[in-house]
């Protein structure tokens, strides 16, 4: 099987879902014009449901910032493995040398994790 | 033939959703616009039978950079209205129309453009790797320099969000 | 392969994109067909079984052993009522079910049920399932956003946060695996495993199984959709076949998630003894056995609060994903040397040791959530 037989498989594949999910909306709707699904919308039933209070204020709030803290340490985490996959599936005829070298790189971002640990930023308050 | 077709439906999608980040006002889905940019440029990658970028693509852009994007939006304020319209469009319209034409006209000028068979699909990881860490010809030490950038994010992103 | 001999043989009748395109459609047919029928299986083996955990019967009035239940649940929510907030950002409610729904279904395509059975064994095959499961929580933020509910954006949040901690060491733990098999095909992985590599690397099972638990939600991870916090999470304002979506999206994250884990370190559909049953049978088997380890952990444990959670992912599974790099790395280094061709069993057990003293000792070294938290 070529390269591109194999993606376009795949590529098949994601035109099949989204059609398939399509479908699945699509249906409903075609059910409530034959009258098989009732539709009787009322202003309370769409309204925001909040456990039958009444919405206040805006929706947005203000969130803790470790989220954001957390975003950011894990896209330079998730940097290092992108380095960590091709290095892994060569491993074998790389030997001793790939080693070390991978090592002194995951070393030196371990300094990075164990300020965080130290400097308590990974605790969420 | 079905490659042709692809390419110019990925391509398509990719110009049409980035054109909409700039234009749309409501920033979240401005993001998710740039979002499906980055996945039909991934398929692109796919195109060239680069397999291993385009899979890097979609995790790092979509799955980490969207993420990261999507918090900066929450921090944000009027995220439904966007930015208000400043006085100095039209210089920055005019910059950056002079900035896409000299970058347009560098591309088409040095790259050459060689329209030969494609090369042969083979596994790009492997090779990929060879050159990154192999002792002889490979690049080890702007690999180990790239860990220290990333060490110097992780410090930064620390000091950024300490109190006090 | 199946497929290959099927399109081969069309091609000889029919034009080739037509061959092509004919064969990929039977094949995506059949996959999935077996998703949607998995899914219906596993929701009634789920509810069935923690009914038996809760001492209660569990479904048992549609058919035999309550069996038609799925189906039963599939018409009722067919024939729901489509709500749409007013206030809700209509385009992003509508395609967030999409989004959440076609990333776990895309997983499938390179899931290897039997050496002759996998749409597309593609070369990148685990790196494309990672970044393809890293698109979900897209979907999940975008149901959170375009509801404008204040409980599902927080929830939405949860996803998000989830996500961002639990995808490095489900990455992380992988590349033990891969550093022995030296390929990211999946038919490649599950061929080299003449040992199944969770006797081999204990702790990596260990790491990936947690967090590809964390990653489809499941409890205690379920914290995104804690009834008692925020009602139903990111999906409180879905109704109908929306919502079904969602829930079809989440089951299969969960089975794609434990097809995985039996592919990666389960041996796959390979067996100890004979070849009676073919081999995609022993896979589903191991599959549903990982699926219902799920469960009895869901039905066990109480839900972790948010500090807890994201605590455990980088103080635990980060450092632990790390060191079975480096101890399967110089295993392997070290066989290398010596010249020996399998994987000796000294090092096994130096494996179990190793992972057993520090999931003993790590835990000490730090404690999780202490006082009180604002999320």
């Amino acid at each position: 099987m070529s390269f591109l037989q194999g993606y376009g498989f795949v590529g098949l594949l994601m035109l099949v879902a989204l059609a398939l999910a399509a479908l699945f909306i699509l249906l409903p709707c075609l059910l409530t014009r034959l009258r098989v699904i009732p539709r009787k919308p009322s202003p309370i039933k769409t309204d925001i449901y909040e456990c039958g209070l009444e919405t206040q204020g805006k929706t947005w709030v203000q969130f803790n910032f470790r989220y954001y803290f957390y975003a950011l340490v894990f896209v330079v985490f998730d940097v290092e493995t992108i380095f960590l996959y091709p290095w892994a599936v060569a491993f074998n005829k790389l030997g001793l040398f790939a080693l070390i070298e991978m090592l002194i790189f995951i070393a030196i971002l371990v300094v990075g994790f164990v300020y965080a640990w130290r400097k308590r930023v990974l605790e969420w308050k | 033939m079905g490659t042709v077709i692809t390419f110019w439906a990925l391509a398509v999608a990719s110009v049409v959703a980035a054109l909409a980040v700039v234009f749309l006002r409501d920033v979240f889905r401005a993001a998710l616009f740039l979002l499906a940019s980055f996945i039909a440029v991934a398929g692109i990658f796919l195109l060239l039978s680069a397999d291993f970028l385009a899979a890097i693509q979609v995790l790092i852009y979509v799955g980490a950079i969207g993420v990261l994007i999507v918090f900066a939006i929450m921090l944000t304020r009027e995220v439904k209205r966007g930015n208000p319209w400043g006085r100095m469009r039209f210089l920055a319209a005019i910059a950056g129309a002079l900035l896409l034409v000299t970058i347009v006209l560098a591309v088409v000028n040095t790259a050459g453009w060689p329209g030969g068979t494609p090369p042969p699909p083979q596994a790009t990881t492997e090779p990929l790797a060879m050159r990154l860490f192999d002792l002889e010809t490979g690049f080890v030490l702007p690999f180990e320099i790239a860990s220290v950038l990333l060490l110097a994010a992780v410090i930064g992103a620390i000091v950024l969000v300490r109190e006090r | 392969m199946i497929l290959k001999r099927l399109l081969d043989w069309l091609a000889g009748y029919w034009p080739e994109w037509a061959a092509y395109v004919v064969v990929g459609l039977v094949g995506i047919m059949v996959l999935i067909a077996f998703f949607l029928t998995m899914i219906m299986v596993v929701i009634w083996l789920e509810r069935k079984l923690i009914g038996r955990f809760q001492v209660r019967w569990g479904p048992n009035r549609a058919g035999p052993w309550g069996i038609l239940q799925p189906i039963a649940d599939a018409i009722k929510v067919l024939t729901k009522e489509d709500i749409v907030p007013d206030r809700a950002d209509k385009w992003v409610h509508l395609l967030a079910p999409v989004v959440a729904f076609v990333p776990p279904l895309l997983i499938f395509a390179v899931i290897p049920f039997q050496p002759d059975a996998i749409l597309a064994d593609l070369n990148i095959g685990i790196l494309y399932v990672v970044a393809v499961g890293s698109i979900a929580v897209v979907g999940a933020f975008m149901a959170g956003w375009g509801s404008s509910n204040k409980y599902s954006l927080i929830s939405a949040m949860r996803v998000a946060a989830q996500m961002v901690s639990y995808e490095v060491p489900l990455v992380l733990s992988i590349i033990g695996v891969i550093l022995v098999v030296g390929s990211l095909s999946m038919m490649d992985i599950v061929n080299r495993q003449s040992l199944p590599f969770f006797l081999m690397q204990p702790l990596g099972f260990l790491v990936f199984f947690l967090a590809a638990a964390a990653e489809v939600n499941r409890s205690p991870f379920d914290l995104l959709e804690a009834e008692s916090e925020i009602i139903a999470g990111y999906h409180v304002e879905y109704s109908g076949m929306k919502f079904a979506l969602f829930y079809l999206g989440e089951y299969g994250h969960a089975l794609a998630a434990s097809a995985l884990v039996t592919a990666l370190f389960l041996g796959g559909g390979k067996f100890p003894w004979g070849a009676l049953p073919p081999s995609f049978i022993w896979f589903l088997a191991k599959m549903v056995l990982v699926f219902c380890v799920l469960f009895w952990i869901r039905s066990t444990l109480p839900r972790l609060r948010v500090d807890q959670f994201t605590g455990f992912a980088w103080k635990f599974l980060f450092p632990m994903s790390l060191i079975n790099i480096f101890l399967v790395g110089t295993e392997l280094w070290w066989a290398k040397e010596m010249g020996w061709s399998l994987f000796p069993w000294p090092f096994l057990f130096l494996n179990w040791a190793i992972a057993g003293m520090l999931v003993l000792v790590w835990p000490k070294l730090f404690q999780l959530g202490v006082g009180r938290v604002e999320v």
